[in-house]
């Protein structure tokens, strides 16, 4: 059986003394918790996960990118005031918003002792445009083409990645298409050509003409 | 005139380069995207030093149509019938990889005949897969048409036994979160049984014909070989990862389904090349009989949903969660994230062959351009699902 998450945690911080490592419950019955690593670290504590000998967790199965937009969290707190003066109990609502990241998820599991998965996970300090995060490549090469595809399509910039470019979409495009704010363009293929420029002197030609047009001024009578 | 010409002789030509000189330097080509090996739309390129490989870097994206923004924006029973587009050789495959991954989330239990159901067309898919995997490999050796066919026709009668169960041939779109469509009658398991029976034969014939080959053994052996501490590092998994000879199949790993209930070998390879990939796909349809013949025999009437499962309006709690099997190329994995609303707020797909196709290049360096072809059938790749 493999350590709790917990232990686990708790021997990553003996291992790397200054990782500051969260972790992130799931509501979910799959009961797949999760570690937050910080993006300063994750590359360290990704060489403890491979090689330590109780854990092993040499196979990086699944990378993905996950895009948070801002969100405002509501909480209810009953607080005791005093009311026409006898306490009560009143319930005061708070909001507290949450700056939007973006997320890289790594589901790991080991070949060798045959257990996982262990899901760790980074953020981004905010969404904007050269978000970054440190590539786990060099631990897991089979992040290779799974960062990429990140890159591609969250635009997650990937620090000490081989060969970070485009994947799935064309080198030329621009966007990064599985953000949720991304809005689709109306046509993909439009580029001004030269056709907008004959099409305009075109019309200019074929205007009517008459004092060149003997057959205008004829039908004018 | 004449003054012409000699000026023209007078002027300064470049000069021509000697054949000699193309030693030691790289011709770039690019292989695809349509070529009939390259199984759908997939290009490399190459940098070619006479005929041997000396870089490799493949090209994506060519069948990409957002597969995952889609299941983002339909319920999750809606994209139930995409699955079947991903890997379109196996969609009964993918469609119990992604019912297993909502069934995670939503915490759905099975009733039995699901299970055993489940498992019989997860099986059956397999053996099909992997027979017309050989026929294609044969293909891109050289060995045009009759093996493929022969192949074929033995995927014509499962395809026939899937369409008479869901109506479709490739498109199944058969599992449910919790269970199964329709119920198989007793008659389609009699005849479901008869083709797994006579499949031993085909099998004899098939391997008879191609794994003796003189050819086929100087074209595969020593050809495309990947160490298996690569292949682990690389994520490598299914046939592949086992032609390494490393022992993991998730059907024993994670014990989904009923496969624990089922005695069955995991054949392991020894070199990796490419003849040990080829191999394990062979081997592996004999012990896919086996659980299929224990399946066939065990299985009893009974209710193929869970009947406490809302088809309409589901919603599962807020969480996520990643669920994954042994799909005939690797592992297929789902994973998902809920925010309680009728569609997944992250849908995501661990596409096996995507990932099989890292260490492309590092088993191609040094061989011919003509081994490439080889190397590539070998790690079968499906575009639907490699592109997504």
């Amino acid at each position: 059986m493999m350590e709790s998450l917990d232990q686990i945690k708790s021997r990553i911080e003996g291992a790397v003394p200054e990782a500051k490592i969260e972790i992130v419950q799931n509501g979910s019955p799959s009961q797949q918790q999760s570690l937050l690593l910080d993006s300063e670290h994750a590359l360290a504590i990704g060489k403890f996960l491979r090689d330590d000998p109780a854990l092993r967790l040499d196979f990086c199965s699944n990378v993905t990118g996950v895009d948070w937009l801002d969100r405002i969290v509501k909480k209810t707190i009953k607080i005791k005031t005093a009311v026409d003066g006898v306490e009560k109990e009143v319930d005061q609502t708070t909001e507290e918003k949450i700056p939007g990241y973006l997320e890289a998820v790594y589901h790991l599991y080991s070949i060798a002792l045959k257990h996982g998965p262990v899901i760790i996970r980074m953020r981004t300090a905010d969404r904007a445009e050269g978000a970054r995060l440190p590539s786990l490549t060099p631990v897991w090469r089979s992040a290779e083409f799974q960062e990429r595809e990140i890159f591609d399509l969250y635009g997650i910039r990937f620090d000490g990645h081989p060969d970070l470019r485009r994947i799935l979409m064309w080198d030329e495009f621009e966007d990064y298409p599985m953000r949720k704010d991304y809005v689709q363009p109306d046509d993909f293929e439009w580029e001004p050509t030269p056709h907008d420029e004959v099409l305009a002197r075109a019309k200019q030609h074929y205007t009517l003409r008459p004092e060149l047009d003997g057959a205008e001024a004829l039908r004018k009578g | 005139m004449s003054a012409t010409l000699q000026t023209l002789e007078a002027m300064e030509r470049p000069p021509v380069r000697m054949t000699s000189r193309l030693e030691g330097e790289l011709l770039e080509v690019s292989m695809g995207p349509q070529h009939p090996s390259t199984h759908g739309v997939f290009r490399m390129n190459v940098a070619l030093e006479g005929e041997i490989v000396r870089k490799l870097k493949p090209v994506f994206g060519y069948l990409h149509r957002n597969h995952e923004q889609i299941g983002e924006h339909t319920t999750y029973l809606g994209s139930m019938p995409y699955t079947d587009r991903l890997d379109y050789f196996c969609s009964m495959s993918n469609n119990w990889a992604y019912a297993l991954s909502v069934e995670k989330l939503a915490g759905i239990e099975l009733p039995e005949r699901a299970q055993y159901l489940r498992v019989i067309l997860a099986e059956l898919t397999r053996l099909q897969n992997h027979a017309s995997l050989l026929g294609f490999l044969l293909s891109d050796m050289g060995a045009w048409g009759t093996p493929l066919m022969y192949a074929f026709r033995e995927r014509e009668k499962i395809l026939d036994l899937f369409e008479s169960l869901s109506g479709a041939r490739m498109m199944c779109d058969y599992m449910r979160f919790g269970g199964c469509r329709v119920d198989a009658s007793d008659e389609w398991l009699a005849r479901a049984k008869q083709i797994v029976d006579r499949f031993p034969k085909f099998l004899d014939e098939f391997e008879e014909l191609i794994l003796g080959n003189e050819i086929v053994i100087a074209r595969t052996q020593n050809v495309g070989t990947l160490s298996a501490d690569l292949a682990i590092s690389a994520g490598i998994t299914g046939p592949m990862l086992r032609a390494c000879g490393v022992n993991y199949d998730i059907r024993k790993v994670d014990g989904y389904g009923f496969y624990p209930r089922f005695k069955f070998r995991i054949p392991l390879g020894e070199h990796g090349d490419t003849y040990d990939r080829l191999m394990m796909r062979a081997l592996e349809m004999r012990e896919t009989i086996e659980i299929l013949k224990q399946a066939l025999a065990q299985i009893q009437p009974g209710p193929i949903v869970n009947p406490k499962v809302r088809i309409r309006a589901f919603r599962p709690p807020v969480g996520e969660a990643y669920g994954r099997i042994e799909a005939p190329k690797g592992e297929l994995g789902f994973y998902l994230i809920s925010d309680g609303g009728p569609n997944p707020y992250r849908y995501r797909v661990r596409p096996p062959s995507f990932i099989n196709l890292t260490v492309l290049e590092d088993m191609c360096l040094g061989h011919s351009v003509a081994d490439v072809m080889v190397i590539l059938g070998s790690v079968d790749i499906v575009m639907g699902e490699v592109d997504r």
